[in-house]
């Protein structure tokens, strides 16, 4: 059958032969030494990317100018939360998740509410809330050095035959947000108002409403991986959430989402996700310095992004 | 061969002494959007010296015919000449070379820039030192001539001027000479914002500019406008040159008459209103914003009701408040049922690009093709396929892109989005714009259809024919219904008569 | 859509108006400037001297020069995410080849601009979204920084020290710096033939293009003062520090977008002013910990006052908008 042909045809198929790819070239210089293992790491380190960028997603994909800036303060700010009320208490867990996305959701809704109040567009209303974020989470986590409740620890570190317990979860949220997207009325919504959002509304869609929703579900991811990121490294931190924001919108646009709005893609945010992580691996097995790491993984940025061309925004 | 027809002209140079210089001239022009033929062999041209009055319906093709002379837009077939020369790589650049400068509907300065630097945009030669006072001396003279006493100064920025200021500047910028020579301005509704008095001085200043040696289209609803000031008046129609004649040969009657047609158009939609019940539940009420004297706007279920008058006069506006009223309670408005809307402007206001023709029509109705929590794409289908047949879609498969139809099946697969959905009120924005006549006929027996089975559909139509389809007609002006006319009530004429009506 | 019939008359009072708001819009810069300025004074008189001037505005030359920068990009309806770590590159060239080896230091700042202008280039004819291309090159710059300088050092030439710590009399330095920075930009984008055409690209690119104007040539003219500007930015930056870090400039890319907008610039339109994004600056440098620490407020919620600042400017702006209607 054709059926490879319309997997080649699918575009996040891409960033997955990227990651194969360089894994390969990983081990080839290795000898086969440690394939295993690299690929638990990836994988343990590219959920964080992958939680936050379909956040991301359903942000970009809401049209032009629509991006989450807000992402590495809220991170950092839910760690600091979620580690506080765990209290280091393996009984507090579940309360310390809910408490992060609660802050992270809070974040979100109030990023909207910049954004609809100000009537100013999402790339400046996030950025401000970051840096107000940013302060309480500088003076609310100082002198926090609460480590993770050691259950919470062991969780987020949790491997079965090699795979990380925490990547088969992100999986299955994936999924599901996939589903959400293609088939339930929140995503299509979503994929209406990026193509057009005057469009969108003429055909009844709620368009204040669906906004609203993302940015919320965008700040909420960024909360529960704040609280996974304190759990995986011991300990919440202010910068834990800097490499986020770039990161995020990397592995979208590298997915096949489209910066022009209204064509998301998430298993591409899988794919994007596992290629920066291993494509850091590879350097560093390389013995690159960083500064070549840096370097290359821009240069593939820009190399994606120009390959793959602008589409004709609409309107 | 020019010098032939310039032999024929008549009318215009009688005003003058001296021959007449043919300044542009279109030959056989023909231009296709997709299937729709907007210009079907039009023979077309100005001599120096005259003012030409173009009139016509919209989308009677006079647009596309002076986007041609402009350079904008190239003819699929014929040939143009200017000066007598005939020119194979016409362009924007090399009209504005050769002296011809258009006045486009669409405002063409940047509303972030003072007037002054607008000028220079539209002149190279303004630059170097000084060049914000030349072009400021350069563009207010230009305003004093035309408009004395406009209030306009060169340094306003023109994001803050009025519509009507904004109109004077572009007006005024098309007439300013630095490097380039000036013989032909296009002026396609010039006076469509401004008030009867800046209106008037503009004409006066077009007619100086004339006897002059200067040369000007004219391009306007406002009969008595044209009848006034133009030479020579050319009436189009469904894209042909029906008829050129002296100004002096033509009356508002004859033009009427001209511009509409006279024969007799079937009325095909006459028997269908013999089995309307007689009273119905209201459906709409609705005034216009701007409506003073109370009149509204009445709908039934059952009624189609036809929203007719010249484009942009407040139609769209009313459709889309009582759209939005649908949702939340607005002033004014009453809506008694859920509301779909077919968009005319199926690029901006109707097509999701990336998705398929499928998608397209299940965007209005999700929440009943669910199954559960998810969209069933089996429901989904059905419903394209169901309506595929009904409306006669023509595509191998529903799941193809949207842009894999035709302009008028793309327009049908929008209809099927709104009669496929729950709703029981119908607006129609124009939506029947660029669309073959084969699709036309299609759509409007369904459209009977429907109203038939109790939906009640309120349709704004620039296309007098189409209004037949209509039980009542309401004929707007100026953002507020000037006419209330039923079926029986309706010919062309008096519709042409309430909408061109000049402001006494 | 509707048919707008003006009474060219009653227009009048309408655009008076309108200017009217306009001109309290572009005075709300300075007003916010004057503002934080009058807390300063009141919270510590002793600020307000030649000294106090100069202590607290150190840092605002740079910042101005990287919101010039963002400017020029934003005035043609782009933006450059990656000014910060650029500014930080240049910072690591300026303190390291620069002063070691001036001609090759020079070489690779002009090459940089050249990739500034590029990038613009590119983005015009690919069509491509500015936000993910700057996002790549601010990796790009990032690593070619740390590639220039490994471990935070170097030295600023001298006569680029010398520059920097000049004092001159009554007047401090880096207000005499800012005065000129917004004088010059001002004459070269609002005042020449050419900049009126740069800023139209932002305004009306169809209506440009009509009238026979290259949006290739002014995308790459924009981007190319926005990389001029960034040059100048980083080597103010290294001037003051006297020494580099790769990382020194990552926080110039939210300042200098911060910065635009509060000084009454908008993302689309070619709406920009170069004083206001001046003044811009200077408000969020002197907010940013001058005020603050004068106010017993602790360090931590310093980059708080710059949102907040932020978002109260940009509600002021909503207000006065509001009004216009």
């Amino acid at each position: 059958m054709a059926s490879l042909k319309t997997l080649l045809a699918r575009p996040w198929i891409w960033s997955f032969v990227g990651a194969l790819l360089v894994w390969l070239a990983t081990i080839a210089f290795t000898g086969g030494y440690g394939a295993g293992g690299m690929v638990t790491a990836a994988l343990s380190l590219a959920v964080f990317t992958v939680i936050v960028g379909v956040g991301q997603m359903f942000v970009i994909t809401l049209g032009p100018g629509n991006v989450d800036l807000s992402l590495p303060a809220n991170i950092g700010l839910a760690s600091a939360v979620a580690m506080k009320v765990m209290g280091g208490s393996d009984a507090m867990i579940v309360v310390g998740l809910l408490a992060a996305l609660a802050c992270g959701a809070a974040i979100g809704a109030i990023n909207y509410l910049l954004i609809w109040a100000l009537r100013i567009p999402p790339i400046i209303a996030t950025l401000s809330a970051s840096f107000i974020i940013q302060s309480v989470d500088i003076s609310y986590g100082r002198g926090l050095q609460i480590k993770p409740p050691p259950g919470f620890a062991d969780f987020t570190n949790w491997q079965v035959l090699g795979i990380p317990v925490l990547a088969i979860l992100t999986v299955l949220f994936t999924i599901g947000a996939a589903i959400a997207l293609q088939r339930m009325i929140y995503g299509r919504s979503v994929l209406a108002i990026g193509q057009n959002i005057r469009a969108a509304w003429l055909a009844g869609v709620n368009v204040g409403r669906i906004r609203f929703l993302t940015y919320t579900l965008s700040g909420a991811l960024g909360g529960i991986d704040g609280a996974l990121l304190a759990g995986y490294f011991r300990g919440a931190n202010v910068d834990i959430g800097n490499e986020y924001l770039l990161a995020s919108i990397a592995v979208v646009v590298i997915g096949g989402t489209s910066v022009a709005g209204g064509k998301a893609n998430v298993p591409g945010v899988w794919g994007a996700a596992l290629f920066l992580v291993l494509l850091l691996t590879m350097l560093n097995t390389f013995g690159v310095s960083a500064g070549v790491r840096l370097l290359l993984t821009g240069l593939i940025i820009v190399g994606v992004i120009t390959a793959a061309g602008g589409e004709k925004t609409v309107r | 061969m020019a010098d032939a027809d310039v032999i024929r002209l008549n009318g215009a140079e009688k005003h003058f002494g001296a021959a007449n210089v043919e300044v542009v001239r279109l030959d056989g022009a023909e231009k296709y959007f997709g299937a729709v033929r907007a210009l079907a062999g039009v023979d077309f041209h100005v001599v120096s010296g005259e003012c030409v009055g173009l009139v016509g319906h919209n989308g009677a093709g006079k647009s596309t015919l002076m986007h041609m002379v402009a350079g904008t837009l190239t003819p699929d077939a014929g040939t143009i000449g200017v000066h007598g020369n005939a020119e194979a790589h016409y362009s924007v650049s090399r009209a504005q070379q050769l002296g011809i400068r258009c006045v486009f509907q669409e405002l063409s300065l940047c509303p972030n820039l003072s007037v002054a630097e607008n000028t220079r945009i539209n002149h190279a030669a303004l630059s170097g030192f000084g060049w914000r006072r030349r072009a400021a001396d350069l563009i207010s003279a230009k305003l004093d001539e035309i408009f004395p006493d406009h209030g306009i100064s060169a340094w306003d920025i023109v994001g803050d001027l009025s519509i009507g200021r904004r109109q004077m500047v572009e007006v005024a910028r098309a007439f300013t000479v630095t490097r380039d020579r000036l013989d032909l301005v296009i002026l396609d509704e010039p006076t469509s914002s401004l008030d009867a008095h800046t209106a008037g001085q503009l004409l006066a200043f077009v007619r100086r500019f004339v006897a002059g040696g200067g040369s000007c289209i004219l391009i306007s609803h406002v009969l008595g406008e044209v009848l006034r000031n133009a030479d020579r008046i050319v009436v189009m129609r469904d894209g042909k040159v029906v008829a050129s004649d002296a100004a002096g040969a033509f009356d508002r009657d004859r033009l009427v008459t001209v511009m509409g047609g006279t024969e007799a158009r079937e009325r095909t939609a006459a028997q269908a209103a013999a089995a309307k019940p007689g009273a119905s539940p209201l459906r709409v009420r609705a005034r216009p914003a701007g409506q003073a004297d109370g009149k509204d706007l009445v709908a039934c279920a059952g009624e189609i009701i036809g929203l007719a008058g010249l484009a942009g006069h407040g139609q769209t506006d009313l459709l889309l408040r009582i759209f939005d009223a649908a949702a939340r309670a607005k002033a004014g408005i009453e809506v008694t049922a859920p509301v779909a809307l077919v968009a005319g402007d199926r690029q901006s206001d109707g097509i999701f690009p990336q998705w398929s023709i499928a998608q397209n029509i299940g965007i209005r109705s999700l929440a009943r093709l669910r199954n559960g929590l998810l969209i069933s794409p089996r429901r989904e289908a059905e419903l394209a396929t169901l309506w595929q047949k009904k409306i006669g879609i023509r595509t191998p498969d529903m799941d193809n892109n949207i842009f894999s139809l035709s302009g008028g099946n793309q327009q049908k697969a929008l209809f099927a989005r709104a009669l496929g959905s729950d709703a029981e009120i119908v607006l129609m924005d124009d939506p029947m714009r660029g669309v073959d006549i084969g699709t036309k006929l299609e759509v409007y027996d369904l459209v009977r259809e429907e109203a038939a089975k109790g939906r009640t559909f309120l349709w704004y139509t620039t296309e007098t024919e189409e209004l037949d389809n209509c039980d009542h007609i309401y004929v707007f002006k100026n953002g507020r219904i000037v006419a209330n006319l039923t079926r029986d009530e309706l010919t062309e004429e008096k519709i042409i008569q309430s909408s061109f009506g000049d402001a006494a | 859509m509707s048919a707008p019939i003006d009474n060219g008359f009653k227009g009048s009072a309408a655009r008076n108006a309108a200017a009217r708001a306009r001109l309290l819009r572009g005075l709300l810069p300075a007003l916010s400037l004057a503002l934080v300025l009058a807390a300063i004074a009141w919270l510590n008189p002793r600020a307000i001297s030649y000294f106090g001037f100069s202590l607290m505005l150190n840092l605002a030359i740079p910042i101005a020069l990287a919101t010039i920068a963002q400017m020029f990009v934003i005035a043609g309806n782009e933006l450059d995410l990656s000014i910060g770590t650029f500014v930080g590159f240049v910072g690591c060239v300026t303190a390291t080849w620069l002063k070691d080896a001036p001609l090759i230091g020079v070489a690779i700042l002009a090459g940089s601009i050249g990739i500034y202008a590029l990038l613009g280039a590119l983005i015009h004819l690919r069509n491509l979204p500015s936000i993910v291309v700057t996002l790549g090159m601010s990796f790009v710059w990032q690593g070619l920084a740390i590639l220039v300088l490994p471990k935070p050092g170097g030295k600023a030439p001298d006569w680029l020290l010398a520059i920097m710590s000049f004092k001159p009399p009554l007047i401090p330095f880096p207000i005499i710096a800012a005065l000129l920075i917004a004088a010059v930009v001002h004459f070269g984008l609002m005042r020449t033939s050419y900049g009126a055409i740069l800023r139209g690209s932002g305004g009306n690119p169809a209506a440009l293009r009509r009238a026979g104007w290259s949006l290739l040539k002014t995308k790459i003219v924009l981007f190319a003062l926005a990389g001029l500007f960034g040059v100048l930015s980083g080597m103010a930056l290294i001037g003051i520090t006297t020494s580099a870090d790769a990382n020194i400039g990552n926080g110039y890319t939210l300042l200098a977008i911060a910065g635009v907008i509060l000084g009454g610039g908008e993302f689309v339109g070619g709406r920009v002013s170069p004083i206001g994004a001046v003044i811009g600056a200077l408000t969020l440098a002197l907010a940013a910990s001058p005020l603050l620490t004068f106010m017993h407020i602790p360090p931590d919620w310093q980059v708080a006052a710059n949102g907040a600042i932020l978002i109260i400017v940009l509600a002021a702006r909503v207000l006065i908008s509001r009004r216009e209607r």
